[in-house]
């Protein structure tokens, strides 16, 4: 699943980035990592970016690149 | 020696910086906010070191120009000691840093910051372990209060004179390592003093960068690049960058794992805070409630001292003939340097202190990546992201640091783009103009107008430019950090630091300026020029004597607004300037092309010939909005919406 297509406040893992390196890269420096544990927190409206929690760390992330990160529920 | 601030963006190395050598380094809470280096020559504890500030880096492989910085400033000075800050509170991702770090094999000094906040988060952290673990000094720091910098130093100097002994945590992986011992040992004849190891790791992960290019050229370097990479990827499925990053992140969490207690929580304000201004609704009602509250307070601190002031300034001058002979040469350079003065202190200073000083508040209290945040839709809008808000928001304050923050675009064409679109956001100098003028004549409310015109025109020139750039936006990614309450001492010190790049190196060009026009009218030089700015002039139905301070405003925007009393030789501006007229004047003077300065940072940041079109394009731009702007006040006019 991905990351856009997930609720509020549901715990999920990442699974993979896709696209180009630059994102990648870009995700891996602030810490994420295929295996990490994210929580999206919050989300802007109209089609705004989401907020995501991850080790205690607070991002935002554009919808673009929520569509590219790649993520399944944790039980 | 040479030390170096080195860590992750928003972990306080510019404040300790500060702290050190006097406000030197901007300081803000929102990673970025340094985007070039700073050295300075400090004395601490009886010792001269060199003190480096340098922009934050999530890791030594660059995503943008402002993290680039640091790599390149390593490979090219030398550097006897490494301060690593790290954020306590964020300890994992810091420890990443640190240990990349730690394979350049540099004597290193990791100061634990933010200390204050990691309690409050319950966190405590086990220092000795952790050195035992790194292998190099830990020392905790509060950068913001002062606390800790002293024995952090006495640390620090240790570590430079002794040259302590740094060796990498080496990976778990052990196929990787041998690799990486493999290849460090084809390095050996290399004409460098880095650590090998250090060097394959690095050449590896992104290439040539540790290197100049007269070592890079040697012998196979590029084939063993490519073999190794190979190799590493064919056995691990994945690229070097990928696996080294990953070795790291599971470092990082392990060691965390054994030198970090999470205990209670303490919730506090800040917690709480982004529910409400991050709010689908009021969160954008919050926004546009700050930012009317900034511009009252803005007009009304300046709008009562611009009154009294100029009328003193007034009468001085009035006087002044009767003491030097009307008409003398002494009279008209004194009566154009008590303008100039006057314009400093009467009609910049007032609006530029209260500005400066409520835009530092926003900036250290975190407001700005949550404007990000909700701002980053209608961004997109423009062709951007939300994180380009942030050179649209310094460059209220000045352009010049607002095209250089650009460098925190990943992407070229979003540099290009937003330095453009930035370089129109109306800076502290136009101030004295939209104030000085417009506020000042006619209202309060026509100013905030102009400041709304201004807003949609970018967000139009935004709009058609990237219809022009096809290319997508990659998207935004950016950390938002939490609230922090800025003391009444930094606050002040950075008001300060602002204002003084004003009244230091703007005011005498004012002066000048001012002298220089009352001797261009004396001379007869004048006519001259306005008859060379006469063609825009008589399009926009100006008087033509404003074209001289529409043509020195080009050096420093203030001239324009300083110059235009003394040009149209009235006290009282309303006398020779209908509103029409004073509002079509200041439409222009906020588009037309960039002030030298800006300019050269255009340059510098892009290239001459951008500069040029983004010049070019800002004419073209401020005639047609003048233009515009006109028809609209003489539309609106007979139905008295307006004044
Ligand atoms: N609570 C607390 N806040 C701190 C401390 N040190 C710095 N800050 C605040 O953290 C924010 C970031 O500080 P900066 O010095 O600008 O950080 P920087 O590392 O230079 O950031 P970049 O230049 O973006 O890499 C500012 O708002 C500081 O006031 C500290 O020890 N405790
Ligand atoms: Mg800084």
């Amino acid at each position: 699943m991905k990351l856009i297509n997930i609720d509020d406040n549901v715990q999920v893992e990442i699974v993979s980035f896709r696209g180009g390196r630059g994102i990648s890269l870009k995700l891996r420096q602030l810490g994420l990592m295929p295996g990490d544990r994210i929580i999206v927190t919050k989300r802007a409206p109209f089609n705004g970016p989401l907020l995501v929690e991850a080790s205690g760390r607070t991002i935002a992330l554009g919808r673009g690149v929520a569509g590219k990160i790649e993520v399944k529920v944790c039980e | 020696m040479r030390v170096a601030l080195i860590g992750q963006p928003n972990c306080g190395k510019s404040t300790l910086f500060n702290q050190v050598a006097g406000y030197k380094a901007d300081t803000g809470n929102f990673p970025g906010t340094t985007v070039t280096f700073t050295e300075s020559s400090v004395r601490v504890i009886g010792e001269k070191i060199d003190l480096v500030d340098l922009p934050g880096t999530y890791s030594l492989t660059a995503s943008n120009l402002a993290e680039k910085e640091v790599i390149r400033y390593l490979s090219s000075n030398h550097v006897d000691v490494i301060l690593n800050l790290v954020d306590a509170s964020h300890l994992v991702q810091g420890l990443e840093l640190t240990l990349e770090l730690l394979e350049l094999g540099k004597p290193l000094v990791v100061g634990m910051n933010m200390m204050d906040e990691a309690a409050r988060m319950g966190i405590t952290i086990d220092g000795p372990h952790l050195e035992q673990i790194l292998g190099v000094p830990v020392l905790p720091l509060i950068a913001s209060k002062g606390r800790g910098i002293k024995p952090l130093f006495t640390t620090v100097l240790d570590a430079g004179r002794n040259g302590n002994v740094v060796s990498r945590v080496p990976f778990k992986n052990q196929q990787v390592e041998e690799i990486i011992l493999e290849m460090s040992k084809n390095l050996q004849d290399l004409k460098t003093d880095w650590d090998r190891e250090a060097l394959a790791i690095r050449l590896l992960e992104d290439g040539s960068e540790l290197l100049n290019d007269s070592e890079f050229e040697y012998l196979d370097l590029k084939k063993d690049i490519e073999t190794y990479t190979q190799q590493v990827t064919e056995q691990q499925g994945k690229t070097p960058s990928w696996v080294f990053s990953e070795e790291r992140h599971a470092l990082a969490q392990e060691l965390t794992k054994q030198v970090m207690t999470r205990g209670e929580e303490r919730v506090t304000w800040q917690t709480r805070a982004d529910d409400i201004l991050l709010h689908p609704f009021w969160g954008y009602v919050i926004l546009l409630g700050i930012l009317w509250a900034f511009f009252q307070a803005v007009y009304l601190t300046g709008s009562v001292i611009e009154g009294p002031l100029i009328s003193l300034f007034d009468g001085m001058i009035a006087n002044l003939s009767g003491f030097t002979g009307p008409g003398s040469f002494l009279t008209d350079i004194l009566t154009g340097a008590l303008q100039g003065i006057a314009g400093g202190v009467a009609i910049v200073l007032p609006y530029l202190m209260p500005f400066l000083f409520g835009m530092g508040f926003l900036e250290d209290v975190g407001y700005l990546p949550r404007l990000a945040f909700l701002m980053d839709t209608l961004m997109q809008k423009m062709g951007l992201h939300g994180k380009a808000i942030v050179p649209f928001i310094l460059g209220y304050g000045c352009n010049v640091p607002a095209v250089m923050a650009t460098r925190t675009l990943e992407d070229r064409r979003d540099r290009f783009l937003a330095a453009t679109l930035s370089v129109m956001v109306p800076c502290a100098a136009r101030i004295a103009v939209i104030f000085g003028l417009i506020a000042f004549y006619l209202g309060s409310k026509i100013a905030l107008l102009i400041y709304i015109f201004n807003i949609i025109v970018i967000a139009l020139t935004g709009r058609i430019l990237s219809w022009r750039i096809l290319k997508k936006s990659p998207g935004l990614i950016l950390e938002v950090p939490p609230y922090r309450m800025p003391t009444l001492k930094t606050m002040l010190n950075k008001t300060w630091f602002r204002a003084k790049e004003f009244i230091i190196e703007a005011w005498p060009i004012l002066i000048a300026g001012s002298i220089f026009l009352e001797l261009a009218i004396r001379y007869n030089i004048a006519g001259f020029l306005n008859l060379i700015a006469r063609p825009f002039t008589w399009v926009l139905g100006l008087p033509s004597a404003v074209g001289v301070p529409l043509i020195f405003g080009v050096l420093r925007k203030e001239l324009s607004m300083i110059m235009l009393r003394q040009a149209l030789n009235v006290t009282d501006i309303s006398q020779a300037l209908s509103p029409e007229q004073m509002i079509t004047f200041t439409i222009f003077v906020v588009f037309y092309i960039p002030c030298l300065a800006t300019l050269a940072a255009l340059r510098k940041e892009l290239n001459t010939r951008d500069m040029l079109i983004i010049a070019a394009l800002t004419v073209v731009i401020a005639m047609a909005t003048a233009l515009v702007g006109r028809g609209l006040v003489i539309i609106l006019t007979p139905f008295g919406v307006l004044f």
